[in-house]
């Protein structure tokens, strides 16, 4: 069994980046990542890690190095939020075709403009199609254990390919919770050294990645990528089936709360999954059957699990932390994505909440849930939790 | 790039051979031809050592060759411009201090050879 600390998402991040014990960590701070670096860097001038820290000056640096690290058959480590993840971007999107399994922590924070450093989901929106894993975290345990099990899942020889482990800025990153640290020992033994299989500094081995490639060969590579993607489903259940071990939690691509018979559910990634699931229980004590899904592996998406947990369902609310403007919201189309394929769809409700750090209360979603069951909706057009006017 | 991988052999991301350039023939790309005038090089390689493709050869030649004004050049010569690769942009004929070489359009060259 683990320690439980009082810590934040951002130190439960270090925490799990501790135990990983990375030979490279490259970052820039970022409001709210900073502290993930910052307790890190202790961690580093306290000689508990090996790992060799490099401060550069800005996060196109820090992620150019830790693909230089991963490249050389480290195993390197980054973290970010927003306007840092869009100034990597140039590099986020070529990592995935480099196939170097960097894990990186996103705080997930609102893209300017408006400034605003508060948490919504528009960062992470924005690299969803590029090809890295994408793991969203309710709270701060779930934080720690989700990178343990994304180092294991990016690194494995039959994915090789990066991962982000996406919580909510300042709701999840500042806030201290109760978590359960496990045993250092245990986890270093799950979490092991990169299976390596090439390396740039393999001399015996030289080879030259990130070359130029051209029509005749771009789809075969992109094809291949596409099947790495694919075999995460199995090696992030194998490998969740040997954090549980440790754990004694499940790691599911989802999480379903009290939905069976339920008349409503909610679709909602990271903390809001928290707020909604009191609400299910004040709306349940009323004998009012509705649920909740929570989306955790959102690339690759599950559609078919989601699909098989939804069929039933007459009435689904997806809410959005961010929008696609022109277009319908990014978890809303995956949901809809998934009905797809039913004969008898549920009706659909999109609405857009908690912009630019907003806050979203319980009893704003039981009123949502209301909307739901009254049957008056509208799933062509999305609608705004707590907007004015 | 004779022999095409499939992506099932690609699994890995872009791993090919090494020295896969010198199958790709951007000799191909070419609109002007560089035309060289033996006679009238000197053998400075100013041109070698401006051509991006690394399309002219050189080779030592210790008997010399004939080249402006019939003296002989001894030592580190050039020779014709490998046309698999050259992609005619021009720069050895800029280049070139006694204007040896000469830019002509593609499809001149190719009728001139025809009629050879």
């Amino acid at each position: 069994m683990g320690v439980r600390k009082a810590i934040t998402g951002a130190e439960a991040a270090a925490e799990a980046m501790r135990q990983i014990n990375p030979d490279v960590v490259v970052a820039y701070p970022i409001t709210p990542q900073t502290p993930i670096v910052e307790q890190f860097a202790k961690y580093v001038a306290d000689g508990i890690v090996d790992t060799e820290m490099v401060p550069v000056e800005s996060e196109h640096s820090a992620m150019s190095a830790t693909v230089g690290a991963e490249a050389a058959g480290a195993r390197a480590m980054s973290a970010t939020s927003s306007q840092g993840l869009a100034l990597m971007w140039e590099i986020v999107a070529a990592t995935p075709g480099l196939r170097l399994p960097i894990v990186m922590p996103l705080v997930n924070r609102t893209i300017s403009a408006p400034l605003n450093i508060h948490c919504d989901h528009s960062d992470v929106m924005g690299v969803t199609t590029v090809g890295w894993i994408q793991i969203f975290s309710e709270n701060a345990q779930e934080v720690y254990e989700n990178l343990l099990l994304a180092i294991r899942v990016a690194e494995d020889t039959r994915v090789q390919l990066p991962a982000m482990v996406n919580q909510d800025g300042f709701i999840t990153s500042h806030a201290v919770e109760p978590v359960e640290i496990f045993d250092d020992a245990a986890v270093r033994t799950f979490v092991g050294v990169r299976p390596l299989d090439r390396g740039l500094l393999d001399l015996q081995h030289v080879r030259t990645i990130g070359a130029m490639v051209l029509p005749d060969y771009l789809l075969e590579v992109k094809r291949a990528q596409e099947e790495a993607m694919m075999h995460v489903f199995e090696v992030y259940a194998e490998a969740g089936k040997e954090l549980s071990a440790i754990t004694g939690h499940q790691y599911p691509f989802f999480e379903t709360y009290r939905t069976e018979d339920a008349d409503a559910v909610i679709v909602v990634l990271n903390s809001a999954a928290g707020t909604a699931k009191v609400a299910v229980d004040a709306m349940r004590a009323l004998g009012k059957k509705v649920g909740l899904l929570k989306p955790i592996l959102f690339r690759p998406f599950p559609y078919a699990e989601v699909r098989d947990a939804l069929k039933d369902v007459p009435v689904v609310g997806v809410l959005d932390r961010s929008m696609d403007f022109g277009a319908y919201a990014p978890v809303y189309t995956e949901i809809r994505n998934v009905l797809f394929e039913l004969d008898r769809r549920p009706t659909t409700q999109s609405y857009i909440y908690g912009l630019g750090g907003r806050d979203i209360m319980a009893t704003e979603i039981e009123s949502v849930f209301e909307e739901l069951l009254s049957g008056k909706l509208d799933p062509e057009h999305q609608r705004y939790i707590g907007l004015r006017g | 790039m004779s022999e095409r991988k499939t992506w099932q052999e690609l699994e890995l991301g872009v791993e090919l051979p090494a020295a896969t350039s010198l199958g790709y023939k951007t000799g191909g790309w070419r609109v002007l031809r560089p035309v060289w005038n033996a006679s009238e090089c000197i053998h400075c390689m100013i041109c070698v050592n401006y051509c991006p493709d690394m399309a002219i050869p050189v080779t030592k030649s210790e008997e010399g060759v004939a080249g402006k004004g019939g003296r002989l050049f001894k030592g580190v010569v050039r020779l014709e411009t490998n046309l698999d690769y050259c992609k005619g942009c021009g720069i050895c004929a800029h280049e070139c201090p006694t204007k040896c070489l000469s830019m002509i359009r593609e499809e001149e060259a190719e009728q001139a050879s025809c009629k050879l």
